[in-house]
């Protein structure tokens, strides 16, 4: 049976790979991709802490579980935003490459 | 409506008339004459009225600064006399400076003074003395420096503003002081609101006081030229010559004691007896009175010699005032005013006859070229040096006696200095008027025109019968005769008016007679400057003051400036202003330099600032 030292081990990688996509790479979808994965690793964080964090009537923690479900919703709206913006953007400049988008200079 | 409105506004009517529309026409002299003839006739027909009339210029809440004018026998006799030697001035500029490419302006000036000068003789409250005083100052800079194109006439201008300047300072805080004092700034009022503070702050009454007059005696030190800020009236002879009798003879230097008698006037006798700043005022016209005829011995241009006069007789005038003789003053004032008047226009009228000449070496003989303008310049020397019967002698005898009764060192200050006045006179007279012609020009002189001629036997005929005060009683005004009335009856007066006769006449038949012998007539040279070197440079040099006042402001002052340029440019405007500008476009710079615009530059920012938050939640660092 895992414990909750390997939920957190799998979601810490999971998080790494993630961080690593958004400052690596340079195709913006990927970077987005990489931004929904840290945001599945935070959930399965606090999946695991409500599965272990056990009350005294014998139940889970359900807060957690709650918790994950808003940041899935708002994960979902914000992936309809972030790709009708990556739309947008490529119609406006024809790239989705991050290197040629520098125009957010002060 | 009363006439004085008139006679203040008309000048600057015909001012502002010459200046924005009769420049071009050639119009400007006659307005301008007619002018000083219709504020004459205007002045004779108020004599003797006892009337104030005002208006508000500028209201402030429930304080108000009025223009107004204060018509009694003091403003009403002075009126006379601005106007009076006003008008003459005018008439002989129009001979004077028939050639003149800029008449139109000078003659607007001469209307902007005329303006100006009535202002402070009709102001009936001190605000309105004071702007008129600066106008005063305004219009004689802008005659002095009349032919600015020389160098010597624009820094005469410009020296006599300045010290001018300094003065009104003094005046303006001894006015405030006045106004804190007794709380009214028009002369009606001021009596009742100064009894009100002596009854309220006995103690420290005559000290407060004092510093007020005192303050208020540097206006007149400025504009009356007494020591030590006399300089810039011997330069101001730069200007043409019926502007240097119109701002010595009557007006300009005359408002200082004009100014002084009418506070005096205005507070009342009695409580300048015995105060500290009369002591002190007395004094500065004692000394000015003797350095000035010191200096007015040593003089080779002749209008200098006058101007060392005028300001030695000034001195006479604010003594008198400083020994609450202030009467004495004014009478003196009235005559001197002819006396002078007549000697600078006389002086004119040699200087233009010798083409412009105005050292006294390069003259000689002119008493058989222009015998006319000789003999009216000697009845006005013998008026200037108080022989008996001429207008002179009867104001400076008053003064002598008011000086006897205080003290006999200012006694023999006077003694002395009249003294001196008769000497420097009759080395005048004896080098310009006798001997042989010294120059081309002087032996081409010839007599002036008739109107000229006509002039100068009015001045003369005023110069003799100017002081006697039975003839024209309102001229001189009642209040001149009563107080001098009051000085006859003054205790010991009797012996001591003997002894200034005594006195009086000696130093004038010593210093005519002296000068004779001493310098001989029509001599190329200064004996004085044979006989006692040191002593001549010395008064020729005019004490040193002009080198004393240049040392200050070249050495001390102008390094002081300097320090606080550096000082300004520096740290000011250095360090301060721009420093602080630097600074913030210094921080602007650098955080641009960060917002390279890369979506990735962003993200290590974002990195970096998670480390810092987990760093200090972690309290690794600080």
């Amino acid at each position: 049976m895992a414990t909750l030292n390997d939920y957190l081990l799998v979601s810490g990688l999971l998080f790494a790979i993630g961080l690593a996509g958004v400052v690596l790479r340079r195709n913006i979808i990927i970077v987005f991709m990489c931004l929904e994965l840290m945001l599945s690793a935070a959930n399965l964080t606090l999946v695991a802490f409500s599965r272990f964090h056990v009350s005294p009537n014998g139940l889970p923690d359900y807060n957690g579980q709650m918790l994950v479900f808003f940041v899935i919703t708002v994960a979902a709206a914000e992936v309809a935003v972030g790709l009708a913006i990556i739309v947008a953007l490529y119609r406006a400049r024809q790239t989705i490459h991050t290197d040629e988008l520098t125009s957010l200079k002060g | 409506m009363n006439p004085a409105w008139f006679l203040l506004f008309l000048p600057l009517a015909v001012a502002a008339a010459n200046q924005l529309v009769l420049k071009k026409t050639g119009l400007a002299p006659i307005v301008s004459v007619a002018s000083a003839l219709a504020t004459f006739m205007i002045a004779v027909l108020l004599l003797g009225k006892n009337e104030t009339a005002h208006f508000a210029w500028a209201t402030i809440g429930d304080f108000s600064i009025n223009i107004g004018i204060k018509l009694d026998q003091l403003s009403t006799g002075m009126m006379i006399v601005v106007t009076g030697v006003g008008l003459l001035v005018h008439v002989f500029s129009l001979a004077y400076m028939k050639d003149d490419a800029a008449k139109a302006r000078y003659f607007t000036g001469l209307s902007l003074f005329m303006f100006s000068m009535t202002g402070i003789v009709l102001a009936d409250n001190f605000i309105m003395t004071f702007i008129f005083w600066e106008l005063v100052g305004l219009s004689s800079y802008l005659l002095i420096g009349h032919w600015y194109q020389k160098d010597s006439a624009a820094d005469a201008a410009k020296k006599a503003f300045l010290c001018n300047r300094i003065g009104d300072f003094g005046f303006m805080v001894g006015i405030l002081m006045l106004w804190g004092i007794t709380g009214h700034l028009a002369f009606d009022s001021m009596k009742g609101g100064l009894e009100a503070f002596q009854t309220a702050n006995p103690a420290i009454f005559g000290g407060v006081l004092s510093a007020a007059v005192l303050c208020i005696f540097c206006g007149a030190v400025g504009k009356s030229a007494q020591l030590p800020l006399h300089v810039w009236l011997p330069d101001a002879m730069e200007g043409p010559t019926p502007v240097s009798a119109l701002i010595h003879a009557a007006t300009m230097v005359a408002a200082g004691v004009y100014m002084l008698f009418r506070l005096q006037f205005t507070l009342g006798f009695e409580v300048f007896e015995g105060l500290q700043a009369s002591a002190i005022i007395a004094w500065t016209g004692g000394i000015t009175a003797l350095v000035a005829a010191l200096m007015a011995t040593q003089q080779d241009d002749i209008k200098r010699v006058l101007a060392y006069s005028t300001l030695s007789q000034l001195g006479y005038m604010v003594m008198a005032v400083g020994l609450v003789s202030g009467e004495a003053g004014m009478f003196h004032l009235f005559t001197h005013a002819w006396f002078k008047a007549l000697l600078f226009l006389g002086s004119g009228a040699v200087i233009f006859a010798c083409h412009h000449e105005q050292d006294i070496f390069k003259m000689g003989g002119i008493l058989k070229k222009m015998p006319i303008t000789s003999i009216t310049f000697f009845i006005g020397v013998l008026a200037l040096c108080g022989v008996y019967g001429f207008a002179g002698f009867y104001s400076k005898d008053a003064i002598l006696v008011a000086g006897g009764l205080d003290s006999t060192v200012i006694f023999a200050l006077l003694t002395l200095g009249a003294f001196l006045t008769a000497g420097y006179m009759g080395r005048l007279v004896w080098i310009v008027f006798f001997g042989e012609p010294k120059s081309d020009a002087a032996s081409h002189a010839h007599e002036s025109g008739f109107s000229m001629v006509l002039r100068l036997v009015i001045l003369a005929v005023l110069s003799v019968v100017g002081g006697w005060i039975g003839v024209w009683p309102e001229a001189t005004g009642e209040i001149i005769r009563d107080n001098l009335e009051h000085l006859h009856h003054a205790e010991g007066h009797d012996a001591m008016h003997s002894k200034v006769m005594l006195l009086g006449s000696a130093a004038w038949i010593v210093g005519l007679l002296g000068s004779f012998l001493f310098y001989g007539v029509g001599k190329n040279g200064d004996a004085l400057q044979n006989r006692a070197k040191p002593v001549y440079e010395f008064l020729k040099a005019r004490l040193w003051f002009d080198e004393i006042y240049g040392f200050y402001v070249a050495k001390i002052q102008q390094r002081f400036a300097v320090l606080l340029s550096v000082l300004d440019i520096f740290l000011i405007k250095g360090l301060f202003v721009r420093g602080s500008a630097g600074l913030v476009g210094l921080v602007g710079a650098c955080s641009r330099s960060l917002h390279v615009g890369n979506i990735h530059g962003y993200v290590y920012w974002f990195l970096a600032g998670i480390i810092l938050l987990w760093a200090l939640a972690a309290g690794v660092a600080l």
